[in-house]
Order: C-alpha cells, then sequence, then structure tokens
C-alpha cells in the first residue's frame, strides 16, 4: 500500500519544555493506526501538530506527497473527533452532520442524501432531530464521528474518542469504529492512552513516552516482542530482571544461571517475561526450573495470576505468571503452597532499558 | 506556518476593534496627559501646573475630602452590604427575591437623583431636618449618605457572588466537626469571602472619588476632586487646570484598578468546578433578625426613591401639596425639555446596540481565535483600561483630543455619536468581563472542528457561538441601556444644544433652581430603566427559553 502520511523529525517545544522529540513515523493509505503512551507524553500534540492546530517547532509533515508542514487547519484534508466530541449543542444531530457540507455548493437534496447515509452508517437513524443534551455518550460520539467523516476526508484524526463513555458501550464502540473504518478504507490516527483500545483495534501501534518513539509495529509484535522495557511494562503486565552475559545463549539472574533463545550480546542487560509464558513444572532438575512460594493469589475471571517468591541462588525475587482457574483448583494451590516454576529459554526477551 | 484566509480576517477585525479602542480610549487619553502639561497657548510647560496646583491649598484640601467621603463610605457600604448579602445567602428568611430587587433600585437611577432626595428629606424645608439635629445636609453628611445608597448595589453584586461559591465541603466539614456558627463565620465564611469583600471596598472607592453627581448636588461648599474638575472646565474655562485635577483623580482611581484585578484574580482561583453551593440550614432567630434587617435597609431605599417620586408629583413643595404633572412639564425649564428624555432614550438604544456588537466581538477574538498572541493580548489590556478611567476624566479627555481643530475626527464633536462612543468606552471593561466569562464556557474545539470542516470562523461565530451567549449578550446590551441612561460624568463635557440628555437635565435644573422638575426628570430615567430590567427579565424567561430548547435534556 501507499505511503500516505509521513511525519519526519518533528520536534515541539513549549518553551523550555520539549513535548515531542524528534518523532518520525510513516501512516499507510488505509491504515488505522493507535498512537498510544501514559498520559501526559504527547499524544494529543502530536495528533495537533499532524491536525495544523498546533505548529511543529521543527520537522515536516507530507500527507499524499504534499508537504502540509506550513498549512493552516482548514488547508488540510482531516476529520477530526475530540475527547469532548465538541458538538454544537444549538443544532440539531442533522444541522451538526451537514455543518461541513454546506459550502461545498451541494444542493439540498445531496445534503440530506449525505446525511441520511452518515446517519444510517453509524446507527442514528432516529436521532435526526435532536439536539446533543438529548443524546447519550455514545451517540454523540457517533454523530461526532459522522460530522467527521461527512466531507470524506482523507485522514481521520480521533483523540480518546471512546475514554468519556463507560465499559460496556466502549466495548461495543471499539469493534463499530473498526467495522466503519474498514468499510470506509479511511486512514485513521487515533490516541489513546488504553493499551487494550490499541490492541484490538489497531493495525498498527506507535508507541510513546515521554515524547518519544518507544517502538512501532502490529499488536502482536508490540504485546510479544517488546523492544524495551518500557513497551515490555506499558503493554500487558510483565517481569523484568536485570541480568548478567554468561555467554552468547546463557545469563544469570540473582546468582542463578538460565538458558536463553535470544542472543544476549551486552555485558548486563533487561529481559522481560510474560506471566503467561510461565509454567509450572512438575519436574526439579531442568536448568531453567525453580522453587518458589505463593505469596498472593488474584482472581482475573478466567485467569488466576500468582505472585510467587522464587528462591534463585543468591536471593529471593517475585516472579507474577498468569494460571487457568481449573489449574489451580484441581492442584489445590494456596497461599503458601511450593510449587515449581519454569523460565522456558524461549520466553526470555532482552529489552532495552 | 501560512496565514489562512481566517488568520487575515481575524487580524482584519482585531485591527479595527483595536483601532477603535485607540480612537476612543487612548489617543483621548493621550492628549488630556498632554494638555496638563501644557499652558493656555499650548506650550509645553513641563510641571508648571501641577506646581500651581498643589500651591492652592484650597484645591490641594479636595483630595483630603474626596479621600475622606471615599473611605468612610466604602467602610458603610460594605458593612451594610456584607450583612445584605449574607441574609440573602446563608439565611433562609423569606422574600429574598424582593429584597434583592429592592437593593437593585439604586442602580437604575442618576447618582445625583439621591442627592435631591435628601434635600426634600433633610434640607431647609425637609421632612425629617430636626433628625439631624442642626447638622447641615449640604457637605459631607449628605454626600456620604448619597453615595451608600448609590454604590450599595454594586457592592452587593459582588460580595453576594463571594458568599455564594463558599464552598459547602467545607461547611459540612465544619459541622461534623461541631464548629459554633460562630467560628464557622471565622474559619469558613470570612476567609472565602475575603476576595469578594476587598473587591467590592475597591469599587466602591473608585465609584465614590470619581463621581461628582453626588457632591455637586448636596455638596454645599465641601470641594472634592471630581467637582473641581467640573468647576475648573465649566465654570473658569481653565482646560490645562482641569486636565492636571483629572490626573491627580486618575492616580487613586488607577491604585484601585490594580489592586481590584489582582484581588479578582485570586478569587477565581478559590472557585474549583468541583465547588459544591451550599445550601443554609434553618434557624428561625437567625431568619428574623435577618429579615428585620433586610427590611430596614428596604425600606431606607425605598424611602429616598419614594421621596423623589412624591416630590415629582407635588405641586409646589412644601407650600401646595395637592398631587399632580406640572413638574414633568419639561418644556417649560431649562435643561432641554422632554427632547433630552428621547435623546436619552436614542443615546442608551444606539449604546447598547453598537457597543454590544464591538464589546462581544473583542471579546470572541481576545478569548477565541486563533494564533496572533500578542494582538489578542493588547486587545484585552485595551479593553479592561476604560474600568480605571474616570467618567468625567475621559469626558474632558474626548474634548482635547475631538475638539482639536487639526483632528480630522472633529466633525464627531457635538453630535450623538460622540456620546454614544464615549458612554460605550466608558462602560466597556465590565461588558468586556461579561463576554468574556460567557464565552470560555464555551467548548474551544468548535472553533477547531470548523476548520477541520473548512468552515470560516464566522459562520461558526454566527450560528453557534452567538445563539449560545445569547443570555450573555442581552445582559451586555441591557447594561450598556441602563447606564447610558442614568450616566453624567463621561457626558456632561460632551453635550450639544442638540443632543441635551435627561441625567445632564436632571444636574442642570437642580442648578438652576428646579428642584422638583430635576427630581422629576430623575423619575423618568428611572421608569424608563425599570420598565426595560422587566421586559428584560420576560425575554429571557420567556422568548431565550423557547430558542434555547437545545439546553433541555427532554425533546
Ligand atoms: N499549550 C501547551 N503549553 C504548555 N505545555 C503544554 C501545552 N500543551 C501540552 N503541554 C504539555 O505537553 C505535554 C504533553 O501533553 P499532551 O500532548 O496533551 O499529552 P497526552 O495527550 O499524551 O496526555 C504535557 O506535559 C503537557 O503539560
Ligand atoms: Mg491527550
Amino acid at each position: 500500500m501507499e505511503k500516505y502520511l509521513s511525519v519526519k523529525k518533528v520536534n515541539k517545544h513549549f518553551g523550555k519544555f520539549q513535548a515531542l522529540k524528534d518523532v518520525n513515523f510513516d501512516v499507510k493509505e488505509g491504515e488505522f493506526v493507535c498512537i498510544l503512551g501514559p498520559s501526559g507524553c504527547g499524544k494529543t500534540t502530536l495528533l495537533r501538530v499532524i491536525a495544523g492546530l498546533e505548529s511543529q517547532s521543527e520537522g515536516e509533515i507530507n500527507q499524499n506527497n504534499k508537504n502540509i508542514s506550513q498549512l493552516p487547519p482548514d488547508q488540510r484534508d482531516f476529520g477530526i473527533v475530540f475527547q469532548s466530541y465538541a458538538l454544537f449543542p444549538n443544532l440539531t444531530v442533522k444541522n451538526n452532520i451537514s455543518f461541513g457540507l454546506k459550502t461545498r455548493k451541494q444542493n439540498r437534496d445531496a445534503i440530506d442524501k449525505r446525511v441520511d447515509e452518515l446517519l444510517n452508517l453509524v446507527g442514528l437513524s432516529d436521532h435526526i432531530n435532536k439536539y446533543s443534551a438529548q443524546l447519550s455518550g455514545g451517540e454523540q460520539q457517533r454523530v461526532a464521528l459522522a460530522r467527521a467523516l461527512a466531507p470524506s476526508p482523507g485522514l481521520l484524526l480521533l483523540d480518546e474518542p471512546l475514554s468519556a463513555l463507560d465499559a460496556k458501550v466502549r466495548q461495543h464502540l471499539r469493534l463499530e469504529i473498526k467495522n466503519l473504518q474498514r468499510k470506509l478504507g479511511v486512514t485513521t490516527i487515533m490516541v489513546t492512552h488504553d493499551q487494550e483500545e490499541a490492541l484490538t483495534m489497531a493495525d498498527r501501534i506507535i508507541l510513546m513516552n515521554k515524547g518519544v518513539i518507544e517502538q512501532e509495529g502490529s499488536p502482536q509484535d508490540i504485546y510479544s516482542k517488546p523492544t524495551t522495557a518500557f513497551s515490555a511494562n506499558f503493554i500487558g503486565t510483565t517481569n523484568l530482571f536485570k541480568v548478567k552475559k554468561i555467554s552468547s545463549n546463557s545469563i544469570e539472574i540473582h546468582g542463578s544461571i538460565l538458558e536463553c533463545d535470544d542472543d544476549i550480546k551486552d555485558d548486563v542487560s533487561t529481559v522481560t517475561i510474560r506471566p503467561e509464558d510461565i509454567k509450572i513444572s512438575d519436574s526439579e532438575n531442568n536448568q531453567n526450573i525453580f522453587t518458589g512460594t505463593v505469596k498472593e493469589l488474584e482472581f482475573l475471571g478466567s485467569n488466576i495470576r500468582g505472585h510467587i517468591e522464587v528462591n534463585f541462588k543468591s536471593q529471593t525475587d517475585i516472579v507474577i505468571c498468569n494460571f487457568a482457574s481449573e489449574y489451580i483448583q484441581y492442584n489445590n494451590i494456596q497461599k503458601d503452597t511450593q510449587v515449581n516454576i519454569s523460565l522456558q529459554p524461549h520466553a526470555i526477551k532482552i529489552v532495552k532499558d | 506556518m501560512k496565514k489562512s484566509r481566517d488568520d487575515y480576517l481575524t487580524l482584519f477585525f482585531i485591527s479595527i476593534i483595536g483601532i477603535y479602542i485607540f480612537i476612543a480610549l487612548a489617543f483621548p487619553m493621550y492628549a488630556i496627559l498632554s494638555k496638563s502639561f501644557e499652558n493656555k497657548d499650548g506650550a509645553f510647560i513641563g510641571f508648571e501646573n501641577y506646581q500651581s496646583y498643589f500651591e492652592n491649598s484650597s484645591l490641594v484640601y479636595s483630595i483630603y475630602n474626596s479621600l475622606f467621603i471615599s473611605i468612610v463610605t466604602m467602610v458603610i457600604t460594605i458593612s451594610l452590604a456584607f450583612v445584605f448579602a449574607y441574609a440573602l445567602t446563608k439565611s433562609r428568611m423569606a422574600g429574598k427575591g424582593m429584597f434583592r430587587s429592592i437593593a437593585m433600585i439604586p442602580i437604575l437611577v442618576p447618582s445625583l437623583l439621591s442627592g435631591i432626595s435628601l434635600i426634600y428629606l433633610f434640607g431647609k424645608q425637609g421632612i425629617f431636618r430636626e433628625l439631624l439635629m442642626g447638622y447641615e445636609i449640604y457637605g459631607p453628611i449628605g454626600i456620604i449618605i448619597a453615595e451608600v445608597f448609590y454604590t450599595f448595589p454594586h457592592a452587593l453584586l459582588i460580595i453576594v457572588t463571594a458568599l455564594s461559591i463558599g464552598d459547602a465541603r467545607l461547611y459540612e466539614a465544619a459541622k461534623v466537626l461541631r464548629s459554633k456558627s460562630i467560628r464557622t463565620f471565622f474559619t469558613v465564611t470570612l476567609p472565602s469571602a475575603k476576595y469578594g469583600v476587598i473587591s467590592a471596598a475597591f469599587v466602591v472607592f473608585t465609584l465614590v472619588i470619581t463621581d461628582f453627581g453626588i457632591p455637586k448636588v448636596i455638596g454645599g461648599n465641601y470641594n472634592v476632586l471630581a467637582v473641581d474638575v467640573y468647576k475648573q472646565v465649566i465654570g473658569q474655562q481653565n482646560f490645562e487646570m482641569g486636565a492636571v485635577v483629572s490626573m491627580v483623580l486618575v492616580f487613586p482611581a488607577l491604585i484601585a484598578f490594580a489592586v481590584d484585578r489582582i484581588v479578582q484574580r485570586k478569587q477565581v482561583a478559590i472557585l474549583t468546578s468541583r465547588s459544591v453551593v451550599h445550601e443554609p440550614n434553618e434557624s428561625k432567630t437567625f431568619d428574623r433578625v435577618m429579615f428585620g434587617y433586610c427590611s430596614v435597609i428596604s425600606v431606607l431605599i425605598l424611602t429616598i426613591l419614594g421621596m423623589c417620586l412624591y416630590a415629582s408629583l407635588v405641586t409646589f413643595w412644601p407650600y401646595n401639596l395637592t398631587l399632580s404633572l406640572k413638574n414633568y412639564q419639561f418644556d417649560l425649564m431649562d435643561g432641554g425639555g422632554w427632547d433630552s428624555y428621547y435623546n436619552s432614550i436614542r443615546m442608551a438604544s444606539y449604546t447598547a446596540f453598537f457597543g454590544t456588537i464591538v464589546v462581544f466581538a473583542g471579546a470572541y477574538f481576545v478569548e477565541k481565535s486563533r494564533g496572533l498572541k500578542t494582538g489578542r493580548s493588547i486587545l484585552h489590556l485595551l479593553s479592561m483600561m476604560p474600568m480605571a478611567i474616570p467618567g468625567l476624566v475621559l469626558g474632558l479627555a474626548y474634548i482635547f483630543f475631538f475638539n482639536h481643530p487639526d483632528n480630522p475626527l472633529n466633525f464627531l464633536y457635538g453630535t450623538m455619536a460622540i456620546l454614544v462612543i464615549c458612554t460605550i468606552t466608558h462602560f466597556y471593561t465590565v461588558s468586556h468581563l461579561t463576554g468574556l466569562t460567557s464565552l470560555k464556557q464555551i467548548d474551544n474545539e468548535f472553533e477547531h472542528v470548523s476548520s477541520s470542516l473548512k468552515q470560516p470562523f464566522y459562520k461558526t461565530f454566527f450560528r453557534v457561538t452567538v445563539p449560545i451567549s445569547l443570555p450573555a449578550i442581552f445582559e451586555i446590551g441591557i447594561y450598556f441601556f441602563v447606564n447610558a441612561m442614568t450616566t453624567v460624568s463621561a457626558v456632561v463635557f460632551l453635550y450639544s444644544s442638540k443632543t441635551t440628555l435627561a441625567s445632564v437635565a436632571v444636574l442642570n435644573m437642580d442648578d438652576a433652581g428646579d428642584i422638583a422638575p430635576a427630581a422629576a426628570m430623575g423619575m423618568m430615567i428611572f421608569y424608563t430603566n425599570a420598565a426595560v430590567r422587566i421586559v428584560y427579565v420576560i425575554i429571557t424567561k420567556k422568548i431565550l427559553v423557547r430558542f434555547q430548547n437545545w439546553r433541555t435534556k427532554t425533546s
């Protein structure tokens, strides 16, 4: 697919504070990209720079092979949905949606048809004459989406579009937005701090921290191949250990030697081990198997998360692992039960600090 | 970033409003300042005028008098208004709405009307003159009583706001901790109202020190700064000395203004969005005491107004007490006759109409436009300045600026237009703040959404911003109208024989000894303003509600 948008070496300063540091990434045509990161990391700032609502201090933005870095927002081609939705409260749903259509010299019928089409698309045909105060949060969100899509923009920008909604509505709308985007094929950049949202919706995730892009990749890659300690920790739950190099495929954790599949280069590094990659083992005499004591069990629905105090050679350390609920019941594992856990070589991954 | 059409249009409109304020405020103020350094022939003479001012002990004595009057009035008004505001916000007494309306009456009449009323009550032929036990009402006593009447609603409004933002959670905490009411008052109520009280005090101080109608009518031989300006200019045609006294008068007003702005900023910081409105609890005794207090104040206010009403209807005070409309035959007196009244209505209508447009557009550009940070800050600063300029000084400044033979705008001199421009400028700041407050409550992303939808900003302005802001727009309009009807100070130097005004007619008829017709004309202003206010209430209650049904949850 074609490269549709590219952000090159963008920096943004607010006085002395640098909100964006050397941000580079591309978005392909029709792609759904999520910018994910903790609050305050610069996601909104990045989105506003792309929209032209904020001007970058340095760098360049190209859209559709055209340098748009210096264009004001009304000369760029995008639709935007804000966290607050910013629906015009004194206009009906219909007039909100048609707000951006009027100057295009379309006649009345064409506009009405387009509004109907969009209302159908977001499933709000019954609400055409209501005001936003008379709609639920989810409905308002969909009106905002329809309004942004009305002029068929080449790029759709969404700033935390679901964060003001309650959990159930949010889950439902995630799917709906994703389906809509796929159907229309509109290139979309969504900003969120919710990793689950990003993992379920995005074709590609751009993970940000403190104004810097930490990692980008497909949801699977970001989850299973975190390249930095921040990525590993921010997405899902993980165990992080400082380790020493023994050989190119073995490391030392708290005095104990472990095999691993990754190619070890540095003398000292950090590794991540996902809780679900840790298994309880019956045997004891394998190199990557350790004894430990269950300190705590957290009920997570279908899963149970154990906090296990593992006896490494020189000291103990807490390791988090996930078990199926039945497994815990079947084996009668409780607080203070002794277990053997297996840190398999393929589960151990080197990450940058 | 490259400029879009919107940016150019914004720049254009900001420049127009900026130029307007420069012409209507900055240039005239510069003219009066430089005049104070010139001699009669217009040559620069440094501080010579100031020197002769400070060598004239009777003029300098006015400074003491002005400060004395202002400070005493400030203390009395704030004390009275605080208890009244406390009753309105923290008690459950009956008749709150009525008391509030009565307390607002002084805003609807020219300040000097209370002076006229006092003459009827306590003057040489006054009904209650014995109550003064031999003291004269002409002088500081009369000035102070009248000024208290005049400033009471201004102080009340500010203190009521300050007291109503007292956070209910603090009161609940105090109650849970079994704090005694007295202690709650000193630890919770007073601190949270502190800034409001300070702000009100400075507002009262400024109103009094810059007011000239009251001391003119009832001051007798007691000279104050504001009257000195008037006498220097109108009586002695000594414009340079008028300019000097003006500068002396601007000085305390500027300080009071600066303090008020600082304090206001702190007050806003207390008012967090999570504050909860405090519901007072019931205490029969407390409510009765408060009811009694408010009744006394209300009776006093109504007495002053009622006395004027009565005096305006009495055929020939105090000899022929039969009621008639003889005093309303203004065409038989000096002062411009009924034309003055119609001129005032026209002037107030123009001021309300054009003032609201200029002020609201100005506030919109300050608050909502993108980029042009410096331009917007300058515009805001200019919009805040008129509050620090006494009306009398502004009026005099207009003479110097517009009447200058080399000024291309000279043709405005003596027209209705200059009265309107001057009045808009005089009352600009409060209206500007009303507009800003209302615009701040509107989501800033509206403008961004529109530009993403490729719509010009004025479309959003007319279709969204203005409809949402209608209540504030009406409020600005009514504020301009009422004040344009009552103002004397700003326009007293600027009217011509074709543009005499009702409020000025009150002053001139009183000066000529036609006190009863003066009272009658003052009452005409009151009737008009009261009627306009009532219409305003009906409009906001009935019509605005219909146009604003989008505010309701049900369709
Ligand atoms: N207009 C501004 N002026 C100064 N600092 C700002 C401004 N806008 C954002 N910031 C700062 O930039 C950082 C990133 O903000 P933002 O992009 O809103 O974060 P996010 O959307 O990721 O939560 C924050 O520390 C914020 O305080
Ligand atoms: Mg954000």
